[in-house]
C-alpha cells in the first residue's frame, strides 16, 4: 500500500501538473511548483476528497509546502 | 473607392488571418475543403448516451484532442467551448503574419462571443453539487463557465492588452462579435482585433432543451441529410459545434506589413425584432433592416452582391421569412445571386455560426468559389432563390454578405468585399 506521503505526492502532481521529481518536501506549492491561490485551494478539496477529511481554512492556509501537507494529513487521517 | 470617406468616416478593416474548428474539420483549410466537396459533418451523438432524446443527431468536432493542445493541469480550467477557441485564435494568428510584442499589445483586443458558453461544465458540477455538497464545487468552475473566459484566455495565451469583451446574442453572436470588432478598429480604439464566435453545447441540458421548443430535425436515421435548408421537407436545426476567429486589422497598417488580406469589412448592420423570444418576425421586417442598415452604410449598391451566406438554418418558419426578406432588400437582383447555407453540412455553431459564417462568406470573397447547399432534393417553391445546390460554384464574388439571427429577435449582417489595394 502506498505510504501517505506517497499519496500526497501522487495528488500534488496531478493537480498541478508538475514532475514527481519537483515534488520535494521542502516544496512551496506556489513558489516552487506554479500553483496560483486557485490550484490550492482545488489541491486542499483533492485532499480532502482522497483522505476522507475535512480541512479548515484556518488549516488550510497554513498548508503551503508538502511536508506541511504530508505531516498535516498524516496526524489526521482518519 | 466610393466607401468610407462619405459613408463611414472611419479607417478601413481589412481580414487578415482566419481560424476555424468546425464539424467538417479541425483547422481553416481542412473544413474549407470539405464544405467545398460538400461534406456533411452530421452523425448519431457520441458525447452523451442520447437514446432517450427525441433528437439523437449532432454535428460534433471529431479527432479534436485537447491534450495535443493544453497541459492536462490547464485542461480541468477551461470548458470545450474556451478550448476551441484559443486554438481557433492561435490558428487565425499564425494565418496572418501578425505579430503581438510590447509595441503592439494595448492597441490589439480580443472580442470573442458565445451564444451559450460553458454549459456542459455547469451540468458535470450542478451534479457534483447534488450529490456531493458546495464543498466540493471546484473553485475552477466559475471560470470555467462563463463565457467572457474564451476571450480572456485567448488575450492571456496572445498578451493582446487592448480592448477584451465578450457577447452572447444567441446564434447572431458571431456576427455581432466581428462587426463590433469592425467598429473598434474603424473607430481607433484598436488597431487590430482577434474576433468571432465559439461554442460547445452538444449536452444533455441543451439537446433536451432545444428538442423542447421543437427547434432540431428529427432525422435520427439520415443524420447527413437532416439539415436541409430551404428544402420543403426541413424540419428544424442540427445543433453543432466549434469555433470561427478572425484577424481584423486596420487597413493601412495591413498594407503597410504587406499582410495578405482575404477581403476588406464593408458593411455591418444589426437590427431588433421586438416580436417573440423565439419565432422570427414573420414579415422579416428585423432582417430586412438588418442587411438594409449593412448595405446604406457600405455604399455598397444590392447589384454588387454576389453570394449571400444565409443564416439558413433548416427550420421551417425561418428560412422561408429569410428568403422573403433578401427579396425585399435585392428585388430581381435576389434571383442572380447565390443565396446559400453551409449549415447544411455544418449544422448550426449557435453563437461560433456567425465566425464560421463571415470565414466562408471571405474565402469565397478571396478564392471566387462559394460552397454548395447541400440536401436540396426536394426543393420548397417558397425558397426559390439560388442556393448552390449540391455542387459548389465557382464564379466572381465581388462582394458577400453573411447574416445571422438569434432568440430575442436580434439580427446582425456583415458585408465583405473583395480588397483593392
Amino acid at each position: 500500500m502506498a505510504s501517505v506521503e506517497e499519496k500526497v505526492k501522487h495528488i500534488i502532481v496531478e493537480q498541478l501538473g508538475v514532475d514527481e521529481e519537483e515534488v520535494k518536501s521542502e516544496a512551496s506549492f506556489v513558489d516552487d511548483l506554479g500553483a496560483d491561490s486557485l490550484d490550492v485551494v482545488e489541491l486542499v478539496m483533492a485532499l480532502e476528497e482522497e483522505f476522507g477529511l475535512e480541512i479548515s481554512d484556518e488549516d488550510a492556509e497554513k498548508l503551503t509546502t508538502v511536508k506541511q501537507a504530508v505531516d498535516f494529513i498524516s496526524s489526521h487521517a482518519k | 473607392m466610393r466607401r468610407d470617406e462619405e459613408q463611414t468616416m472611419g479607417r478601413r478593416v481589412v481580414i487578415t488571418g482566419m481560424g476555424l474548428i468546425s464539424p467538417v474539420g479541425l483547422d481553416l483549410q481542412t473544413s474549407w475543403n470539405a464544405l467545398l466537396a460538400g461534406k456533411s459533418g452530421v452523425g448519431p451523438i457520441t458525447r452523451f448516451d442520447a437514446t432517450d432524446y427525441p433528437c439523437k443527431i449532432a454535428a460534433e468536432v471529431r479527432g479534436f484532442n485537447a491534450e495535443d493542445h493544453f497541459p492536462r493541469k490547464e485542461l480541468r480550467k477551461i470548458d470545450l467551448f474556451t478550448q476551441y477557441g484559443m486554438v481557433s485564435s492561435a490558428e487565425a494568428l499564425k494565418d496572418s503574419g501578425f505579430e503581438i510584442h510590447d509595441g503592439n499589445a494595448h492597441r490589439v483586443g480580443v472580442y470573442i462571443g458565445s451564444g451559450i458558453g460553458g454549459l456542459p461544465v455547469m451540468e458535470t458540477v450542478h451534479a457534483k453539487l447534488l450529490e456531493r455538497g458546495p464543498k466540493r464545487v471546484s473553485p475552477f468552475f466559475i471560470p470555467a463557465m462563463i463565457l467572457n473566459l474564451a476571450a480572456g484566455n485567448v488575450s492571456i495565451q496572445t498578451g493582446a492588452k487592448g480592448p477584451n469583451m465578450a457577447l452572447a446574442t444567441a446564434c447572431a453572436t458571431g456576427t455581432h462579435a466581428i462587426g463590433e470588432s469592425y467598429r473598434l478598429i474603424s473607430e481607433g480604439y484598436a488597431d487590430a482585433m482577434i474576433s468571432g464566435g465559439t461554442e460547445s453545447s452538444v449536452s444533455p441540458l441543451a439537446m433536451a432543451g432545444f428538442s423542447s421548443m421543437k427547434a432540431l430535425s428529427t432525422r435520427n436515421d439520415e443524420p447527413e441529410r437532416a439539415s436541409r435548408p430551404f428544402a420543403v421537407d426541413r424540419d428544424g436545426f442540427v445543433l453543432g459545434e466549434g469555433a470561427g476567429i478572425m484577424i481584423l486589422e486596420e487597413r493601412e497598417s495591413a498594407l503597410a506589413r504587406s499582410a495578405r488580406i482575404y477581403a476588406e469589412i464593408t458593411g455591418y448592420g444589426m437590427s431588433g425584432d421586438a416580436f417573440h423570444i423565439s419565432a422570427p418576425a414573420a414579415d422579416g421586417g428585423g432582417a430586412v433592416r438588418s442587411m438594409s442598415t449593412a448595405l446604406e452604410r457600405s455604399g455598397i449598391r444590392p447589384d454588387e452582391v454576389d453570394y449571400i451566406n444565409a443564416h439558413g438554418t433548416s427550420t421551417p418558419a425561418g428560412d422561408e421569412i429569410e428568403v422573403r426578406a433578401v427579396k425585399k432588400v435585392f428585388g430581381d437582383h435576389a434571383y442572380k445571386l447565390v443565396c446559400g447555407s453551409t449549415k447544411s453540412m455544418t449544422g448550426h455553431l449557435l453563437g461560433a455560426a456567425g465566425g464560421l459564417e463571415a470565414i466562408v462568406a471571405a474565402k469565397a470573397v478571396a478564392d471566387d468559389v462559394i460552397p454548395p447547399t447541400i440536401n436540396q432534393e426536394n426543393p420548397d417553391p417558397e425558397c426559390d432563390l439560388d442556393s448552390a445546390p449540391e455542387v459548389k460554384r465557382e464564379m466572381t464574388v465581388r462582394t458577400a454578405l453573411s447574416n445571422s439571427f438569434g432568440f430575442g429577435g436580434t439580427n446582425a449582417t456583415l458585408i465583405l468585399s473583395k480588397h483593392h489595394s
